[in-house]
Protein backbone atom coordinates (compact mmCIF):
# COMPACT_ATOMS: atom_id res chain seq x y z
CA UNK A 1 0.00 0.00 0.00
CA UNK A 2 3.05 2.67 0.56
CA UNK A 3 4.71 1.76 -2.55
CA UNK A 4 1.62 2.17 -4.19
CA UNK A 5 0.77 5.89 -2.37
CA UNK A 6 4.28 7.12 -2.42
CA UNK A 7 4.16 6.37 -6.52
CA UNK A 8 0.99 8.27 -6.25
CA UNK A 9 2.06 11.29 -3.94
CA UNK A 10 5.29 11.50 -6.48
CA UNK A 11 3.30 12.18 -9.21
CA UNK A 12 1.06 14.46 -7.85
CA UNK A 13 4.14 16.39 -6.61
CA UNK A 14 5.72 15.99 -10.42
CA UNK A 15 2.71 17.31 -11.91
CA UNK A 16 2.23 20.15 -9.47
CA UNK A 17 6.64 21.15 -10.45
CA UNK A 18 5.87 20.33 -13.72
CA UNK A 19 2.90 22.81 -14.13
CA UNK A 20 4.65 25.16 -12.31
CA UNK A 21 7.74 24.57 -14.55
CA UNK A 22 5.40 24.81 -17.59
CA UNK A 23 3.92 28.14 -16.66
CA UNK A 24 7.39 30.20 -16.19
CA UNK A 25 8.93 28.68 -19.31
CA UNK A 26 5.30 29.60 -21.63
CA UNK A 27 5.59 33.54 -19.86
CA UNK A 28 9.70 33.54 -20.78
CA UNK A 29 8.70 32.00 -24.23
CA UNK A 30 5.83 34.60 -24.88
CA UNK A 31 8.28 37.26 -24.54
CA UNK A 32 10.90 35.51 -26.45
CA UNK A 33 8.82 34.76 -29.46
CA UNK A 34 7.21 38.62 -29.20
CA UNK A 35 11.19 39.58 -29.72
CA UNK A 36 12.05 37.23 -32.15
CA UNK A 37 9.23 38.16 -34.60
CA UNK A 38 9.73 41.93 -34.26
CA UNK A 39 13.31 41.84 -34.58
CA UNK A 40 13.00 39.88 -37.63
CA UNK A 41 10.63 41.73 -39.35
CA UNK A 42 12.39 45.22 -38.53
CA UNK A 43 15.83 43.54 -39.40
CA UNK A 44 14.69 42.18 -43.03
CA UNK A 45 12.68 45.06 -44.19
CA UNK A 46 15.34 45.87 -46.59
CA UNK A 47 16.42 42.00 -47.60
CA UNK A 48 18.92 40.68 -45.78
CA UNK A 49 21.67 38.07 -46.73
CA UNK A 50 23.16 35.11 -44.62
CA UNK A 51 26.69 36.73 -44.51
CA UNK A 52 24.84 40.44 -42.84
CA UNK A 53 22.63 38.46 -40.48
CA UNK A 54 26.37 36.55 -39.42
CA UNK A 55 28.11 39.53 -39.62
CA UNK A 56 25.91 41.16 -36.81
CA UNK A 57 25.19 37.98 -34.71
CA UNK A 58 28.99 36.87 -34.70
CA UNK A 59 30.32 37.67 -31.49
CA UNK A 60 27.38 39.58 -30.01
CA UNK A 61 26.80 38.63 -26.48
CA UNK A 62 23.16 39.99 -26.11
CA UNK A 63 22.27 37.92 -29.19
CA UNK A 64 24.14 34.77 -27.52
CA UNK A 65 22.01 35.54 -24.11
CA UNK A 66 18.58 35.71 -25.55
CA UNK A 67 18.58 32.99 -27.59
CA UNK A 68 20.10 30.85 -25.04
CA UNK A 69 17.30 31.84 -22.81
CA UNK A 70 14.71 31.29 -25.83
CA UNK A 71 16.53 27.47 -26.06
CA UNK A 72 16.30 26.72 -21.87
CA UNK A 73 12.70 27.82 -22.38
CA UNK A 74 11.85 25.57 -25.41
CA UNK A 75 13.51 22.54 -23.87
CA UNK A 76 12.04 22.66 -20.74
CA UNK A 77 8.37 23.65 -22.31
CA UNK A 78 7.95 20.98 -25.22
CA UNK A 79 8.44 18.30 -23.55
CA UNK A 80 6.28 18.71 -20.84
CA UNK A 81 3.29 19.27 -23.21
CA UNK A 82 4.77 16.34 -25.60
CA UNK A 83 4.56 13.84 -22.73
CA UNK A 84 1.07 14.74 -22.44
CA UNK A 85 0.60 14.55 -26.12
CA UNK A 86 2.19 10.74 -25.79
CA UNK A 87 -0.34 9.70 -23.26
CA UNK A 88 -3.53 10.87 -24.67
CA UNK A 89 -2.68 10.27 -28.13
CA UNK A 90 -0.53 7.64 -28.87
CA UNK A 91 -1.30 5.66 -25.66
CA UNK A 92 2.36 5.96 -24.26
CA UNK A 93 1.98 4.91 -20.11
CA UNK A 94 3.71 7.71 -17.93
CA UNK A 95 7.14 6.63 -17.91
CA UNK A 96 7.71 5.63 -21.52
CA UNK A 97 5.81 9.01 -21.81
CA UNK A 98 8.47 10.41 -19.77
CA UNK A 99 11.29 8.96 -21.14
CA UNK A 100 10.29 10.01 -24.78
CA UNK A 101 9.81 13.56 -24.06
CA UNK A 102 13.19 13.77 -22.35
CA UNK A 103 15.03 12.85 -25.30
CA UNK A 104 12.90 14.84 -26.74
CA UNK A 105 13.85 17.70 -24.96
CA UNK A 106 17.56 16.78 -25.47
CA UNK A 107 17.40 16.67 -28.79
CA UNK A 108 16.05 20.41 -28.71
CA UNK A 109 18.94 21.91 -25.94
CA UNK A 110 21.55 20.16 -28.01
CA UNK A 111 20.50 21.23 -31.17
CA UNK A 112 19.13 24.32 -30.24
CA UNK A 113 22.62 25.69 -28.39
CA UNK A 114 24.12 24.28 -31.66
CA UNK A 115 22.60 26.31 -33.54
CA UNK A 116 23.03 29.45 -31.21
CA UNK A 117 26.61 28.50 -31.19
CA UNK A 118 27.01 28.69 -34.77
CA UNK A 119 25.45 31.88 -35.19
CA UNK A 120 26.88 33.55 -32.26
CA UNK A 121 30.97 31.97 -31.88
CA UNK B 1 -42.80 25.06 -37.67
CA UNK B 2 -44.05 21.29 -39.03
CA UNK B 3 -46.59 19.51 -37.43
CA UNK B 4 -44.86 16.75 -36.11
CA UNK B 5 -40.89 15.84 -34.92
CA UNK B 6 -38.87 12.93 -36.59
CA UNK B 7 -37.07 11.75 -32.89
CA UNK B 8 -34.53 9.31 -33.06
CA UNK B 9 -33.60 7.97 -29.66
CA UNK B 10 -30.69 5.64 -28.00
CA UNK B 11 -32.34 1.81 -27.37
CA UNK B 12 -30.09 -1.15 -25.95
CA UNK B 13 -27.16 -0.59 -23.41
CA UNK B 14 -23.35 0.65 -24.22
CA UNK B 15 -24.66 -1.24 -27.76
CA UNK B 16 -27.43 -0.72 -28.97
CA UNK B 17 -29.20 1.58 -32.01
CA UNK B 18 -31.32 4.89 -32.75
CA UNK B 19 -35.05 3.91 -33.32
CA UNK B 20 -36.78 6.51 -34.81
CA UNK B 21 -40.30 8.02 -33.16
CA UNK B 22 -42.89 10.34 -34.73
CA UNK B 23 -44.11 12.73 -32.10
CA UNK B 24 -46.51 15.68 -32.24
CA UNK B 25 -44.91 18.70 -32.36
CA UNK B 26 -46.68 21.55 -29.32
CA UNK B 27 -45.89 24.83 -28.65
CA UNK B 28 -43.21 25.60 -26.12
CA UNK B 29 -42.47 21.82 -26.15
CA UNK B 30 -39.30 20.43 -23.38
CA UNK B 31 -36.79 17.64 -24.97
CA UNK B 32 -38.39 15.92 -21.63
CA UNK B 33 -41.98 16.50 -22.54
CA UNK B 34 -40.76 14.58 -26.10
CA UNK B 35 -39.08 11.85 -24.60
CA UNK B 36 -42.14 11.11 -22.16
CA UNK B 37 -44.58 11.28 -24.76
CA UNK B 38 -42.72 8.22 -26.38
CA UNK B 39 -43.17 6.34 -23.18
CA UNK B 40 -46.74 7.09 -22.46
CA UNK B 41 -47.85 6.78 -25.83
CA UNK B 42 -45.44 5.40 -28.18
CA UNK B 43 -43.45 2.91 -26.43
CA UNK B 44 -43.74 1.79 -22.54
CA UNK B 45 -40.49 0.14 -22.72
CA UNK B 46 -38.48 3.24 -22.78
CA UNK B 47 -36.11 4.02 -19.67
CA UNK B 48 -34.97 7.31 -18.47
CA UNK B 49 -34.84 9.20 -15.84
CA UNK B 50 -36.37 12.42 -14.87
CA UNK B 51 -37.76 14.07 -11.07
CA UNK B 52 -38.40 17.82 -10.73
CA UNK B 53 -38.82 18.91 -14.20
CA UNK B 54 -37.70 22.59 -13.37
CA UNK B 55 -34.13 22.42 -13.68
CA UNK B 56 -33.60 22.21 -9.77
CA UNK B 57 -32.61 17.93 -9.45
CA UNK B 58 -30.26 17.13 -11.87
CA UNK B 59 -31.34 13.82 -13.15
CA UNK B 60 -33.16 14.49 -16.56
CA UNK B 61 -29.53 15.57 -18.61
CA UNK B 62 -29.35 13.62 -21.91
CA UNK B 63 -27.57 14.44 -24.83
CA UNK B 64 -29.74 16.31 -27.26
CA UNK B 65 -28.48 16.44 -31.14
CA UNK B 66 -24.58 15.92 -29.83
CA UNK B 67 -24.52 18.26 -27.38
CA UNK B 68 -25.44 17.22 -23.26
CA UNK B 69 -28.04 19.20 -21.97
CA UNK B 70 -30.93 19.18 -19.03
CA UNK B 71 -33.67 18.20 -20.67
CA UNK B 72 -36.30 19.48 -18.80
CA UNK B 73 -34.77 23.25 -19.20
CA UNK B 74 -34.76 22.63 -22.99
CA UNK B 75 -37.00 23.67 -25.79
CA UNK B 76 -37.52 21.46 -28.87
CA UNK B 77 -37.50 24.93 -30.84
CA UNK B 78 -33.97 25.78 -29.28
CA UNK B 79 -32.52 22.62 -30.64
CA UNK B 80 -34.59 20.95 -33.11
CA UNK B 81 -32.93 20.84 -36.39
CA UNK B 82 -35.53 21.15 -38.78
CA UNK B 83 -38.10 18.42 -37.70
CA UNK B 84 -35.40 16.15 -36.38
CA UNK B 85 -33.92 15.40 -32.32
CA UNK B 86 -31.25 13.02 -31.78
CA UNK B 87 -31.63 11.66 -28.09
CA UNK B 88 -28.81 10.07 -26.70
CA UNK B 89 -27.68 9.22 -23.11
CA UNK B 90 -24.85 11.25 -21.64
CA UNK B 91 -21.44 10.42 -22.74
CA UNK B 92 -18.66 9.10 -20.79
CA UNK B 93 -20.85 7.11 -18.83
CA UNK B 94 -21.71 3.28 -18.72
CA UNK B 95 -25.50 3.12 -20.08
CA UNK B 96 -27.61 0.98 -17.72
CA UNK B 97 -31.02 1.45 -20.42
CA UNK B 98 -31.37 3.43 -23.41
CA UNK B 99 -31.52 6.90 -22.04
CA UNK B 100 -30.40 6.07 -18.52
CA UNK B 101 -27.10 6.65 -17.42
CA UNK B 102 -25.00 4.88 -14.12
CA UNK B 103 -23.75 7.71 -11.91
CA UNK B 104 -21.99 5.69 -10.00
CA UNK B 105 -18.62 6.29 -11.07
CA UNK B 106 -19.12 10.30 -11.52
CA UNK B 107 -20.45 10.50 -8.10
CA UNK B 108 -17.26 7.85 -6.36
CA UNK B 109 -15.22 10.27 -8.43
CA UNK B 110 -16.31 13.44 -5.80
CA UNK B 111 -15.49 11.48 -3.14
CA UNK B 112 -12.09 10.56 -4.47
CA UNK B 113 -11.85 14.27 -4.57
CA UNK B 114 -12.17 14.49 -1.02
CA UNK B 115 -15.70 16.09 -1.58
CA UNK B 116 -16.67 16.34 1.62
CA UNK B 117 -16.40 18.95 4.59
CA UNK B 118 -14.13 18.00 6.86
CA UNK B 119 -15.02 20.45 10.02
CA UNK B 120 -12.99 20.77 13.61
CA UNK B 121 -15.88 22.81 15.71
CA UNK B 122 -19.53 20.73 16.46
CA UNK B 123 -22.92 22.08 17.87
CA UNK B 124 -21.43 23.49 20.68
CA UNK B 125 -19.55 25.85 19.36
CA UNK B 126 -20.02 29.69 17.79
CA UNK B 127 -21.25 29.73 14.55
CA UNK B 128 -18.17 30.12 12.11
CA UNK B 129 -18.32 33.96 10.45
CA UNK B 130 -17.10 33.77 6.79
CA UNK B 131 -17.42 37.54 5.48
CA UNK B 132 -19.16 37.23 2.38
CA UNK B 133 -17.19 39.62 0.43
CA UNK B 134 -13.65 37.59 1.38
CA UNK B 135 -11.87 36.38 -1.77
CA UNK B 136 -12.74 32.88 -0.74
CA UNK B 137 -16.27 32.91 -0.10
CA UNK B 138 -16.49 34.83 -3.39
CA UNK B 139 -14.39 31.61 -5.22
CA UNK B 140 -16.95 29.05 -3.40
CA UNK B 141 -19.72 30.93 -4.31
CA UNK B 142 -19.08 30.88 -7.89
CA UNK B 143 -19.02 27.16 -7.84
CA UNK B 144 -21.33 26.29 -4.88
CA UNK B 145 -24.24 26.35 -6.99
CA UNK B 146 -23.66 22.66 -8.64
CA UNK B 147 -26.43 19.98 -8.65
CA UNK B 148 -24.54 17.08 -10.12
CA UNK B 149 -26.56 16.75 -13.25
CA UNK B 150 -23.29 15.26 -14.93
CA UNK B 151 -23.40 17.51 -17.92
CA UNK B 152 -19.85 18.88 -17.30
CA UNK B 153 -18.47 15.55 -16.95
CA UNK B 154 -20.09 14.02 -20.26
CA UNK B 155 -18.84 16.78 -22.23
CA UNK B 156 -15.37 16.68 -21.25
CA UNK B 157 -12.85 15.15 -23.67
CA UNK B 158 -10.20 14.63 -20.95
CA UNK B 159 -12.56 12.76 -18.98
CA UNK B 160 -12.91 10.20 -22.69
CA UNK B 161 -9.19 10.01 -23.46
CA UNK B 162 -8.32 9.24 -19.10
CA UNK B 163 -11.51 7.38 -18.00
CA UNK B 164 -9.66 7.82 -14.40
CA UNK B 165 -9.58 11.82 -14.58
CA UNK B 166 -11.94 13.31 -11.28
CA UNK B 167 -13.69 15.49 -14.03
CA UNK B 168 -15.17 18.91 -13.68
CA UNK B 169 -17.90 18.15 -10.70
CA UNK B 170 -16.12 16.86 -8.84
CA UNK B 171 -12.91 19.20 -8.74
CA UNK B 172 -15.52 21.87 -9.12
CA UNK B 173 -16.63 20.59 -5.17
CA UNK B 174 -12.96 20.10 -4.17
CA UNK B 175 -12.33 24.11 -5.26
CA UNK B 176 -15.61 25.43 -3.35
CA UNK B 177 -14.09 23.75 -0.59
CA UNK B 178 -10.37 24.51 -1.06
CA UNK B 179 -12.18 27.89 -0.92
CA UNK B 180 -13.89 27.05 2.83
CA UNK B 181 -11.96 29.02 5.54
CA UNK B 182 -13.47 26.20 8.07
CA UNK B 183 -12.75 23.00 6.59
CA UNK B 184 -9.55 21.30 7.85
CA UNK B 185 -8.65 18.42 5.15
CA UNK B 186 -7.03 21.11 2.44
CA UNK B 187 -3.92 19.36 2.78
CA UNK B 188 -5.48 15.81 2.18
CA UNK B 189 -7.43 17.60 -0.85
CA UNK B 190 -4.82 19.01 -2.76
CA UNK B 191 -2.62 15.46 -2.64
CA UNK B 192 -6.10 13.87 -4.23
CA UNK B 193 -6.61 16.46 -7.02
CA UNK B 194 -3.13 16.96 -7.65
CA UNK B 195 -1.15 14.86 -10.70
CA UNK B 196 -2.53 12.80 -13.86
CA UNK B 197 -5.82 12.13 -12.84
CA UNK B 198 -6.56 15.30 -11.41
CA UNK B 199 -6.27 18.60 -12.02
CA UNK B 200 -3.70 18.61 -13.89
CA UNK B 201 -4.81 16.46 -16.51
CA UNK B 202 -7.23 19.27 -17.89
CA UNK B 203 -6.35 21.09 -21.08
CA UNK B 204 -8.46 24.17 -20.21
CA UNK B 205 -10.49 23.49 -23.52
CA UNK B 206 -13.71 24.87 -21.47
CA UNK B 207 -16.51 22.44 -22.53
CA UNK B 208 -17.60 21.97 -19.39
CA UNK B 209 -18.21 26.16 -18.62
CA UNK B 210 -19.49 26.41 -21.98
CA UNK B 211 -22.31 23.66 -21.52
CA UNK B 212 -22.81 23.76 -17.50
CA UNK B 213 -26.34 24.50 -17.42
CA UNK B 214 -25.81 26.69 -14.16
CA UNK B 215 -23.55 28.80 -16.04
CA UNK B 216 -20.68 27.91 -13.57
CA UNK B 217 -16.85 27.44 -14.84
CA UNK B 218 -15.65 24.69 -13.36
CA UNK B 219 -12.54 25.47 -15.55
CA UNK B 220 -11.69 28.81 -13.91
CA UNK B 221 -11.68 26.33 -10.44
CA UNK B 222 -9.37 23.97 -12.17
CA UNK B 223 -6.90 26.49 -12.87
CA UNK B 224 -7.11 27.70 -9.40
CA UNK B 225 -6.44 24.47 -8.37
CA UNK B 226 -3.48 24.37 -10.17
CA UNK B 227 -2.06 27.24 -9.12
CA UNK B 228 -2.65 26.41 -5.09
CA UNK B 229 -1.43 22.66 -5.67
CA UNK B 230 1.87 24.08 -7.29
CA UNK B 231 2.30 26.55 -4.41
CA UNK B 232 1.81 23.50 -2.42
CA UNK B 233 4.15 21.39 -4.02
CA UNK B 234 6.86 24.42 -3.39
CA UNK B 235 6.16 24.52 -0.28
CA UNK B 236 6.69 20.52 0.33
CA UNK B 237 3.12 20.48 1.09
CA UNK B 238 2.31 17.66 -0.95
CA UNK B 239 4.97 15.13 0.13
Amino acid sequence: MSARMSAVTNSAVTQAKLWYWQRISAMVLALCVLVHLGVMIYAVRGGLSAAEILGRTRGSITFGAFYTVFVLACAVHVPIGFARICEEWFGLTGLRAAIVAKLLGLIILVMGLRAVYGVVL
Amino acid sequence: MSATLKVKVWRGKQSGEFVGYEVPRLGSQTVLDVVTHIQRHLDPSLSYRFACRVGMCGSCAMTVNGVARWTCRTHVAKVVQGDALEIAPLSNLPVIKDLATDMREFFDKWAGAKGQFKGKTTRHDEFAQVKPESRERAAANAGIECIGCGVCYASCDVVTWRPDFLGPAALNRAWTLANDVRDTAQRERLKAVAGDVGCHACHTQGSCSERCPKEIEPTAGIAGLKRLTARAAVRGELE
